[in-house]
């Protein structure tokens, strides 16, 4: 029997039964609920409305999250193993449980009001209400301390003037945490749908991330209350606790994209004919799955283990970059080899190894780019920084 | 409402399934065993049951310890508490039912649940068994079911159609695919059921009626033959079909 759905090193030995259960349930759910409608979505360029209420019924939004505000009170290989089975769907469905989870739900938790925090979480948790994360800006991506969005206080509160761009869910968002500078230090701000100055334009002709919606955010003299300021947190250590959560996540995603497509290759290379066999007999297609298997082992133990050490405390930021840079980098690597193994039926649509190629291209450059995360391990090795090229 | 759901697990339906050495059992080694399918439809209908009566739902299992993680989704799908009573041996469908029974007796249970037959080995009888030794009415094979008081209103799968026949509580159901959408257990759910009580109890193991002598695998098919569309082989087509097939 072929190895299909690997656990080479058998990681699901080391879960318990919960997360075990946790990982199954959503397996099935994408398996009955989200593969047969994604290619279509795909290929339209439009995104699965009605998952929003599934997921948020299903408690896949904010799992780590306490209960009282409505999260599910869940460590984080249970939130890994959510990931890594909605990017086995696709990265874009993943994206909204990134985006909501842990670049909304997570700073309202930590840095919101506890009239916020009670206000907004449980509409988050239950998919009533959905979040966006406004960090980058048409002029300041790898760079966001550079950003030029402002807020300035009022008698009643901050207005901010500026505009975010490729912003995840920013269109469809009730809420938005966007970053602005206020007296020159970056500081998190929550703005509604439908306050004055505020619209979130959606940025079409997409060819990665079809199923999922990226907006501008433009914010025009926009006012919003006093209380609606993260009053604790400021600098760039804000909007970079909520991206190493959501980093810690997309390295779980990157592994379920890579498990599709080398479940996908190993069916076609035992089936498919070619000189009177299947493809899988020829040493040059077995060397391709095993690099597939290899890599996808590696990645499930490097996550597996920062994981581990994010719920003992113990994990540092730049593991984080370690295993997202690793993790996604192999999954496009292994979607690009599983093109190939399919040949010309690589390019359609019945198979997803195009899609996930396609989406792993955004993966590899946001939530910090490939190699923002070298130089932040570069760093990290030498105390060098190398990040202004002087 | 007081309701009780039967449940056990079977190997995944996507095993390649091995015949053990003693040539009688399945080779369990390396299978994943999931709630069997037709249980599932059980348990949601009791759910579905207790959403409308309310009541309480026990979960009810005859097996070893491995059954409890399939237990626990039982519980995480919505179930309030399980028993599970210990018995590796499983001799028959009569042994196990007369465990199922021997618990069932003293409670004062208003419906039982259970899925139409495991899908590993397929027997059937757990539920009109049960039904027989509780000395209640049993309606098999159940696509939809309604109960207002005590009257009980199921429709059934037959040959080529429905019949729809009326019994009262308490009685023993067994779902057919059909009667329901299972629901996917919520993943709040799955950490709640851990605290959810599983009792232990120690089963009197009773001997099989049944003895099971063999299993065997089912016969490899051949390869079949390719004629190719030359007269030739149209003609040695006409032959084979006549001569081998015999069906012309
Ligand atoms: C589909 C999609 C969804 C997104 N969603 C969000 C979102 O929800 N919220 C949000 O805030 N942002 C979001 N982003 C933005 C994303 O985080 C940025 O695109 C990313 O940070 C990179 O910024 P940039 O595109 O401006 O590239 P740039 O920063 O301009 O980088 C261009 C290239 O230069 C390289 N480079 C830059 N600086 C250095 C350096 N110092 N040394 C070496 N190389 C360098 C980069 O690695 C890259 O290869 C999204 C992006 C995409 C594509």
């Amino acid at each position: 029997m072929p190895i299909t759905n690997p656990d080479y090193y058998d990681i699901n030995a080391l879960l318990n039964e919960e997360e075990r259960m946790v990982g199954e349930t959503v397996r099935a759910f994408v398996e009955e609920e989200i593969l047969p409608i994604i290619e279509e979505h795909y290929q339209a360029g439009t995104f699965p409305i009605e998952i929003v209420k599934r997921c948020g019924e299903l408690g896949i939004f904010g799992t780590t999250i306490p209960e009282e505000y409505g999260g599910g009170g869940m460590n984080s290989i249970t939130y890994g193993l959510i990931n890594r089975e909605l990017e086995r769907g696709d990265s874009g469905i993943r994206s909204l449980v990134s985006v909501q989870s842990s670049l909304v739900m997570y700073p309202i938790w930590q840095y919101a009001s506890e009239d916020l925090k009670r206000e907004w979480l449980p509409k988050l948790a239950s998919g009533d209400a959905i979040g966006c994360f406004g960090l980058t800006e048409p002029d300041f991506g790898s760079n966001p301390g550079g950003m030029i969005t402002t807020a300035q206080e009022t008698d009643s509160g901050y207005v901010l003037n500026g505009a975010k761009m490729w912003i995840t869910n920013g269109t469809l968002a009730d809420i938005a945490v966007v970053w602005a500078k206020l007296d020159g230090v970056v500081r998190g701000f929550l703005v509604e749908k439908g306050r004055p100055g505020f619209s979130a334009p959606e940025m079409k002709n997409k060819h990665s991330l079809r199923a999922s919606v990226t907006s501008e955010l433009v914010l025009q003299d926009c006012e919003i209350p006093k209380t609606h300021i993260f009053p604790e947190i400021k600098g760039l250590r804000g909007p970079f606790s909520c991206l190493n959560q959501a980093r810690y996540g997309i390295s779980w995603g990157a592994i379920g994209a890579a498990m599709a497509c080398y479940d996908s290759s190993v069916e076609y290379a035992t089936s498919r004919i070619q000189f009177d066999g299947p493809i899988a007999r020829f040493q040059l297609v077995q060397n391709k799955l095993v690099w597939m298997l290899n890599e996808i082992t590696k990645a499930q133990l490097l996550s597996y283990r920062l994981g581990r050490m994010k719920d003992q405390g113990t994990w540092r930021p730049q593991q984080v970059s370690m295993a997202k840079r690793n993790n996604v980098w192999m999954a496009l690597e292994c979607a690009r080899i599983a093109r190939d193994i399919h040949g010309a039926n690589g390019i359609l649509s019945e198979y997803p190894i195009m899609r996930h190629q396609a989406n792993l291209e955004s993966v590899k450059t946001y939530e910090g780019t490939h190699d923002i995360h070298t130089l932040i391990i570069g760093n990290d090795i030498t105390g060098i920084p190398a990040f202004t090229g002087n | 409402m007081d309701i009780v759901v039967c449940v056990s697990q079977t190997p995944d339906t996507t095993t390649k399934i091995q015949v053990g050495e003693d040539g009688k059992n399945i080779d369990s080694t390396g299978v994943k065993f999931i709630l069997n399918p037709y249980d599932e439809f059980a348990v949601e209908e009791g759910l579905k049951l207790r959403e409308a009566h309310g009541g309480e739902i026990t979960l009810l299992c005859v097996g070893d310890d491995s059954a409890k993680e399939n237990i626990r989704l039982g519980l995480a799908m919505g179930a309030d508490k399980a028993i599970l009573v210990k018995d590796e041996a499983k001799a028959d469908s009569f042994s196990v039912a007369s465990q199922l029974a021997d618990v069932l007796k003293e409670s004062n249970l208003d419906i039982v649940l259970l899925g139409r037959q495991s899908i590993d080995y397929d027997s059937a009888q757990m539920g009109p068994t049960l039904a027989e030794l509780l000395g209640r009415p049993c309606v098999s094979f159940v696509t939809s079911l309604e109960i207002d008081g005590t009257s009980v209103k199921a429709e059934r799968d037959i040959e080529g159609g429905k019949e729809v026949v009326e019994t009262s509580l308490p009685c023993v159901i067994t779902a057919q695919k059909g009667l329901n959408e299972p629901r996917y257990p919520k993943l709040p759910d799955i950490m709640k059921a851990k605290k959810k009580p599983i009792e232990e109890r120690e089963g009197t193991s009773p001997a099989a009626r049944v003895e099971t002598l063999s299993l065997n695998k089912p016969e490899q098919k051949s390869g079949g033959t390719v004629l190719d569309g030359t007269p030739e082989g149209i003609k040695e087509l006409v032959r084979l079909l006549r001569e081998e097939a015999k069906v012309i």
